[in-house]
């Protein structure tokens, strides 16, 4: 029976007894800031003043509960977290509850998850911090029974003395052992020893989510809450010119309307009221210049950048003159729409602003910045602001580390109330004021050697900025590409800003989701162009990335590459993303209405697995991610606004579309990678390399829709 | 404003909210179930999906006029403590990720359960194509029904 304990949770680490353990986070990797593309200042750095954490509780009822310092939107970082305490404490899996802990710098350092990075970031101190509780409850073991610590053992919630085989339980352990200091060097388990870190042990967060109990933002109710919506400018950039509410005040429910930095607020005794009164709002706007662009001027924009000078982000040999040099050359321009991240919980954050301090409900990626931002807003310190990271219902970078204007918007909202109140943003707000995958554009050159091998490789990418640029590069605008495994002997990557007004940020496997449809389609093209198998080319330029082969070669064996049934084709990919290696294949079948995914195999090896399971869902989910990119997702502009709405006009992949997916995973006992944004990139190319197999035509824009097929 | 009067989660309720109002709203707002969640407003995602009479329905569009006298089942009361079939299958293949859709998968494949005890292939894509999951959780979810085909036809609750 595993369950999380829904008490206030600075009171329940306060007011309950047992072993509270602390430990210090690490220093960071300055790379593992720079993999998500965000200067390292803030990131992942070590709690000021070093104090220690607080992660396990030990109950005199025996139960284990973890306070996990991540969020939890999917992904499974929390039971995966877990895992890695338990291995180390030998407490007893069934026992174990988890909490997400709360937003705690001084204790957790930067709470956030994105990037793939909890179990990269929490392999080693979350294994130390099991370890060091295990000696530490086996030290006051050893001190009841008055022998040497080495006579003892943990095992599965308890102490055992090996020689009189007595056993003392944790919870009969935990106050004694939490006076004790904390052990210097504690050694971490050989892998072969691993019981718990490995196995599928299931998510400790299903029960309540099978049953309608786990709590996520926007299931918020604090005591006299208000529902609010806001109407913002549907021009990027526009801002409030004037607003009439008298018809508004008039609609039953309505409480007030307000203005916030973007737009206008109606509050109401419920969601319904509040969507009502905002029908009767009129709004002029002030749309600025942002109202002349559109699709076709981005479009054209990206066109111009590209005939500038890059900054170079990979340079290998000389380009210039291995395609000079080269026995045929081909050229090709590719670009991707931008797109919404879409998850399934609709944007929202409550806060309830007082005198002294603020509360606030967020299914946020990114609790401490989200805090600040309240705490900015409301002119408080952030220690006075109370903040519940509730469960994320999808996040995919939408709720990552950014301006959090959602958190904003409502901290501005509750700062001229009293009473809590909750902003909810209805599908069609969530689609049109998102923070966008960005759109890009990439001109490749490609040349051949004599023989039809690729020798020569060229791309020249315009695409928006993150909004971090190191001469000249955005590291994340141009990942996919820049980080190429292929062997080509003469490699220029560049890169030129491009900026709109269309905002963009984070959205899953940031950079590599757009740059390995292009890499993996015009690597394609140039194994068509030298006569070659795709499969061929792969393998004869991955001869110095064992691990990429690896899988390529499983892929290739467990789809029967070269041998689809009848009617179907097959495409591949490979690439690296989250530090995972994967290869796809999928099968698919054109017909006039569209593609038909069959079938997709993947194999990835992603280092020391930690939960089989959890891999498994986020192998399948990152497919299904990319099949909505492949074949169904684009945001378009016309006079500044974002054209899709609902799911009508932004549709996403659904059941009765499912390929079979054959997952394959590669045992490992290299260090664990990033599983979350590991799978979603590949399936892309996969499938336009698999069109071209089908049809001949090479499909260099997404999506892949049925009227560009003929 | 004016009481309206049906049956939720097999207790007699009664509510003064406008009659043009979404069942969803009253539901989450009003009442205090949260299981049920808002993904869309126009019927297009599912996961406000709750049983009406037995009949997996858009709470989201569905009107309160249209509740009155009716038997509203929801996420909460679709089991005493999540023994139901669809909900122990579930937990088998650990099916959510995020777990937003899933109160409206859960109610949707109850549904289709109650209907075909066996359902096929296209049985499920027929009653499930419109609930999302963004997480793409349809090969687990798709498992799931089978086993929770399975588990009922052993006697119901497991």
């Amino acid at each position: 029976m595993t369950t999380t304990i829904n008490v206030s949770r600075r009171g329940f680490l306060t007011a309950t007894g047992g072993l509270v353990l602390g430990f210090v986070l690490p220093d960071r990797s300055r790379l593992a800031a720079q993999q998500v593309g965000i200067p390292p200042a803030n990131l992942f750095a070590p709690p000021p003043g070093g104090k220690p954490n607080a992660y396990i509780h030990i109950a005199p009822d025996e139960s284990v509960t973890f306070l996990i310092p991540k969020g939890e939107m999917g992904q499974g970082p929390t039971t995966a977290c877990s895992q890695l305490l338990a291995e180390e404490l030998e407490c007893d899996w069934a026992k174990v509850r988890m909490e997400i802990a709360p937003v705690d710098p001084a204790s957790y350092g930067h709470q956030t998850t994105v990037g793939s990075m909890a179990i990269r970031t929490s392999w080693e101190p979350l294994r130390r911090a099991g370890a060091e509780a295990r000696e530490m409850l086996i030290q006051a073991a050893s001190q009841k029974w008055r022998v040497e610590a080495s006579q003892c053992r943990a095992e599965n919630g308890f102490v055992i003395n090996r020689a009189s085989s007595a056993r003392l339980s944790y919870g009969s352990l935990a106050e004694t052992a939490a006076k004790l200091p904390l052990p210097a060097n504690v050694a971490l388990k050989d892998p072969k020893d691993f019981h718990i870190i490995g196995k599928p042990v299931k998510r400790l967060d299903t029960r309540e989510k099978v049953t309608g109990r786990a709590k996520f933002g926007i299931d918020a109710r604090p005591e006299g809450l208000l529902y609010a919506v806001v109407e913002r400018c549907p021009v990027f950039g526009g801002k409030v010119a004037s607003f009439d509410s008298s018809k508004v005040k008039a609609v039953p429910g309505v409480k007030d309307v307000v203005p916030t930095s973007r737009g206008v607020a109606v509050v109401a005794d419920s969601t319904w009221a509040a969507l009502q009164g905002r029908k009767v709002l009129t709004v002029q706007w002030d749309e600025g210049a942002g109202s002349s662009v559109s699709s076709a001027s981005i479009r054209q924009m990206f066109v111009d950048r590209a005939k500038e000078k890059g900054a170079v982000a990979r340079k290998e040999g000389d380009a210039e003159s291995g395609l000079a040099k080269a026995a045929k050359r081909i050229e090709a321009v590719y670009e991707v729409p931008f797109l919404s991240h879409t998850p399934m919980e609709p944007m929202n954050c409550t806060v309830h602003a007082r005198p002294d301090g603020a509360e606030v409900w967020a299914s946020t990626q990114s609790p401490t910045t989200s805090r600040k931002v309240v705490a900015d807003t409301l002119g408080l310190p952030p220690e006075k602001v109370n903040f519940h990271t509730m469960y994320c219902g999808g996040g995919f970078g939408r709720r990552g580390e950014g301006e959090l204007d959602w958190v904003l918007e409502a901290a501005e909202v509750a700062k001229q109330f009293t009473l809590p109140v909750k902003v909810t943003y209805t599908r069609e707000d969530d689609t049109q004021q998102d923070y966008y995958r960005p759109a890009s554009y990439v001109e490749f050159s490609g040349g051949l050697d004599a023989e039809g091998w690729p020798a020569a490789l060229m791309a020249k990418i315009a695409c928006p900025s993150f909004g971090f640029l190191r001469d000249g590069v955005d590291f994340t605008a141009v990942v996919g590409l820049s980080d190429l495994h292929y062997e080509i002997p003469d490699l220029l990557v560049d890169y030129r800003i491009a900026n709109t007004i269309v905002p963009v940020s984070y959205w899953r496997a940031p950079g590599a989701n757009q740059n390995t449809f292009f890499a993996e389609s015009f690597l394609d093209e140039l194994a068509a162009a030298g006569g070659k198998d795709p499969l061929e080319v792969r393998r004869r330029l991955l001869g110095k990335t064992p691990r990429m082969l690896n899988v390529l070669n499983l892929a290739a064996e467990k789809a029967n590459w070269g041998k689809p049934p009848a009617g179907r084709f097959q495409g591949v990919a490979v690439g690296n993303a989250a530090g995972a290696f994967v290869a796809q294949i999928a099968e698919i079948s054109v017909s006039r209405s569209g593609v038909r995914v069959h079938r997709v195999v993947c194999a990835v090896d992603c280092g020391l697995v930690i939960n089989p399971g959890i891999l498994q869902q986020q192998v399948e989910g990152g497919i299904v991610f990319g099949l909505s990119a492949a074949l169904k997702g684009e945001i378009t502009i016309e006079r500044g606004r974002v054209q899709q709405g609902n799911f009508d006009t932004y549709n996403v992949w659904r059941i009765d579309e499912m390929p079979k997916i054959d997952v394959h995973i590669v045992p490992s006992k290299e260090r664990p990678t990033g599983a979350g944004e590991a799978t979603n990139p590949q399936i892309v190319p996969a499938i336009s390399n698999a069109v071209f197999a089908a049809t001949g035509k090479r499909i260099r824009k997404l999506p892949i829709r049925a009227a560009n097929l003929a | 404003m004016a009481s309206i009067k049906f049956t939720l989660n097999g207790k007699q309720q009664a509510v003064d909210v406008a009659p043009d109002m979404p069942l969803l709203w009253v539901l989450r707002d009003t009442l205090g179930l949260t299981g049920t969640k808002f993904g869309c407003g126009m019927a297009l995602c599912g996961a406000c999906t709750v049983h009406i009479n037995g009949t997996a329905t858009r709470s989201c569009v569905t009107l309160m006029s249209s509740v009155a006298g009716k038997s509203v089942t929801t996420i909460e009361g679709l089991s005493a403590d999540g023994n139901h079939p669809v909900q122990v299958a579930w937990m088998e293949a650990d099916v959510p990720q995020c777990g937003y859709c899933q109160s409206g998968q859960i109610m949707t494949a109850a549904s289709l359960l109650a209907k075909k005890a066996r359902p096929t292939e296209a049985d499920i894509d027929e009653a499930m194509h419109g609930n999302i999951c963004r997480c793409g959780t349809y090969q687990a979810i798709r498992l799931a029904i089978h086993r929770a085909a399975e588990i009922k036809a052993q006697g119901g609750r497991a």
